[in-house]
């Protein structure tokens, strides 16, 4: 039982780093320059009907206060009216959520599925030209924007080749799916609407595959170097001359421990990339929460920039919760010394 | 043809490419061992005994390390120029390997069943049923005397002792009933008192399975205790085999010499000042003897000549110059 222990503490722990966070979301809101009543009434609007909305807002409350009252909403799920889209932040983040977790998720899975393999192969092939094509892609990977990829490929397979469809979430005409998840392609699944999912799937894919590439860069240059690392151990060694056929050591007692460092860079980049998404989310006219906050932020919204950063916050404490959950489960050195220092 | 060694290694040639250069860490190394033989290789850390070993089952990390030269001839068939298929059936069940540091050896993240079963699995073309499988598995385990083998399964190399690490690596070692057995300077990283019964159970496991054995170590009380014969290896190349009391009463090899004269004894005398000097380093090794920085003895031919291996009695040969003149014919 210690390990359940373990990740609850964990969990516990969390949740004053969120507290953390909150505070520090609330504290940039508040002291960023301009009236956020005065913005959101516009500058015509008669100074009475700005103050009323302040003292709404609670804006004339000391800071502590108002903190108080932020806190007790927020733990409601209510972060206020959005100031720009006048309906409420939690209403705007179930809409837009989900779409920018679709994108992330799918991209994620592309990272780590071809940036896996990527490392492997190019540990498999070390020091060939095939490692060293596959690095100098990596590191280009890694030093390119997501943007820019995104402009690429909307250039090359949107416009040039017109394979994949370049904007939005679904064709023209075609109806969407009940709304389950608020993931199109999972919706369409589970409502049996295969085409629906597949058009879905087919604009899904080119803005996933460009918010994908730095972290699958990323991944495979982990990947290849762990793998590398331990290629070169005595345990490999040693199941090599007791004749353990090659492709077993490959793919398992050389991959298992050598995925541990991958994984734990895995989650922080997926994580990463919901608040990378924006420009990819802005060039594909993805209606994600990315594209959400950055607009909030541009226009002073405190609200949904307060809400926008706080599951941004949430995302990278699951992550972080996450990884120590599946590097535990790997890693029997890691379990069991959390299990001891119970 | 039953004489025909089990084991020999003809002229081997070792190169590590770095960054540096081309480190020549074995300079022909010539070695065999015939059946039922135990075989000791001595010398001190860094001289190459344990790379002669791995380059044997081919296990080197390569890259670096690139064999430019030599045979390994097991049971007639040369393993260098083996199929990577025909070799995998070698190793284990030909040859079989325990490894120095039994930590570093054992897969951290592997529990020792399932360690062991892979071994188990391909350790035959057969297909076997599950409860072969767990025999297999469990009837090493037995023999290295490790405690309740079922629980010993299902734990970690983390949750193991050394001694225990130790003998599951013997354990791995033996579930194909290997011809040779190499033994890498067993329990050198344990306590003496675990070494040492490290060292009486494999002992007891040679004599039992009438194994033949390449012992590797640089303690000589241990070469003394369990071989028939013992070469002696300096930076990269063989300088010196003999029959073991052969060795123990007549040391030839300046470099030998300094080796016993390095063990402190208990009987007085105190540590003596072992050999000054140390090993050569291997991307410019001293052209000639390699050992003629070092030797008390050198002379101009040691500088420029490598010293080819002179039979001076029954089976005890030397590579030194002192004894070029000494030679019989045998």
């Amino acid at each position: 039982m210690g390990f359940v222990t373990f990740i609850g503490r964990r969990i516990f722990q969390s949740i004053f780093v969120l507290l953390g966070l909150s505070i520090l979301i609330f504290i940039i809101a508040r002291i960023m320059p301009g009236d956020p009543a005065r913005v959101a009434m516009g500058a015509r609007a008669p100074d009475w009907v700005v103050e009323n909305l302040r003292e709404q807002m609670h804006l004339n409350d000391p800071l502590p206060v108002q903190y108080g009252y932020w806190l007790r909403d927020a733990l409601q799920g209510d972060f206020g009216i959005s100031l720009f889209t006048r309906r409420n932040v939690a209403d705007d983040v179930r809409e837009f959520l989900p779409a920018s977790l679709e994108l992330v998720f799918t991209s994620g899975i592309i990272a780590g599925v071809v940036g896996i393999s990527l490392g492997a192969i190019s540990a498999r092939y070390k020091d060939t030209w095939i490692d060293g094509v596959l690095r100098m892609f990596s590191y280009f990977g890694v030093v390119t924007p997501a943007f820019v990829f995104a402009i690429l490929f909307l250039l090359l397979f949107g416009l040039a080749l017109q394979w994949l469809p370049p904007i939005g979430r679904l064709s023209d005409g075609i109806p969407k799916p009940p709304v389950i998840t608020g993931m199109i392609t999972v919706d369409a699944l589970l409502a049996g609407q295969f085409a629906t999912f597949w058009d879905a799937f087919k604009h899904l894919l080119m803005p996933a595959l460009a918010l994908s590439m730095g972290a699958l860069a990323q991944e495979a240059r982990i990947t290849r170097s762990s793998m590398a690392d331990n290629l070169s151990k005595d345990y490999i060694a040693a199941e090599r001359a007791l004749g353990i056929p090659e492709r077993v050591i490959m793919s398992r007692f050389l991959l298992k421990p050598s995925l541990i460092p991958t994984i734990s860079v895995f989650a922080l980049d997926f994580a990463a990339g919901l608040s990378n998404a924006f420009l990819v989310e802005l060039i594909f006219n993805w209606p994600g929460l990315s594209r959400y906050g950055m607009n909030a932020m541009l226009r002073k919204d405190l609200n949904a920039i307060s809400a926008v950063i706080l599951i941004l916050g949430i995302t990278f404490t699951i992550a972080n919760i996450v990884v120590d959950l599946v590097v535990g489960a790997l890693d029997p050195r890691i379990r069991l010394s959390a299990e001891r220092s119970e | 043809m039953d004489d025909a060694p089990l084991l020999e290694i003809k002229d081997l040639h070792v190169h590590f490419h770095v960054y540096g250069g081309i480190l020549r860490v074995l300079d022909g190394v010539s070695f065999v061992v015939h059946r039922g033989e135990k075989v000791g290789l001595v010398g001190e850390t860094g001289c190459g005994k344990t790379t002669t070993m791995k380059a044997t089952l081919r296990v080197l990390p390569m890259p670096p390390a690139r064999i430019p030269g030599g045979q390994i001839l097991f049971q007639g068939q040369d393993l260098l120029k083996m199929r990577d298929d025909r070799l995998r059936r070698v190793r284990g069940r030909g040859i079989s390997m325990i490894f120095q540091d039994p930590t570093a050896a054992l897969n951290p993240v592997f529990t020792i069943g399932q360690q062991i079963r892979a071994v188990v699995r391909h350790s035959t073309e057969k297909r076997l049923s599950r409860s072969q499988i767990h025999d297999r598995m469990i009837q090493p385990i037995r023999e290295v005397a490790l405690p309740d083998p079922e629980r010993m399964l299902g734990s970690y190399p983390i949750q193991l002792s050394g001694g225990m690490r130790q003998r599951v690596c013997i354990a791995m070692a033996l579930v194909a009933d290997p011809k040779l057995l190499i033994a890498d300077e067993p329990g050198t990283s344990l306590d003496v008192t675990i070494q040492d019964q490290i060292l009486r159970l494999l002992g007891r496991l040679v004599e039992e399975k009438d194994l033949s054995v390449i012992l590797i170590t640089h303690t000589l009380g241990i070469v003394r205790q369990l071989t028939d014969r013992v070469y002696v290896m300096y930076a990269g190349t063989m300088v010196e085999v003999a029959g073991t009391e052969e060795l123990f009463r007549n040391p030839l090899h300046p470099y030998t010499h300094g080796l016993m004269e390095a063990v402190p004894r208990l009987t007085g005398g105190g540590v003596s000042d072992g050999i000054p000097g140390r090993i050569p380093n291997y991307l410019h090794p001293p052209p000639g003897c390699r050992f003629h920085p070092r030797c008390p003895h050198v002379m101009d031919v040691c500088r420029q000549e490598k010293p080819g291996f002179y039979r001076v009695s029954g089976d005890h040969e030397v590579a030194c110059f002192l004894y070029r003149d000494k030679e019989r014919s045998a």
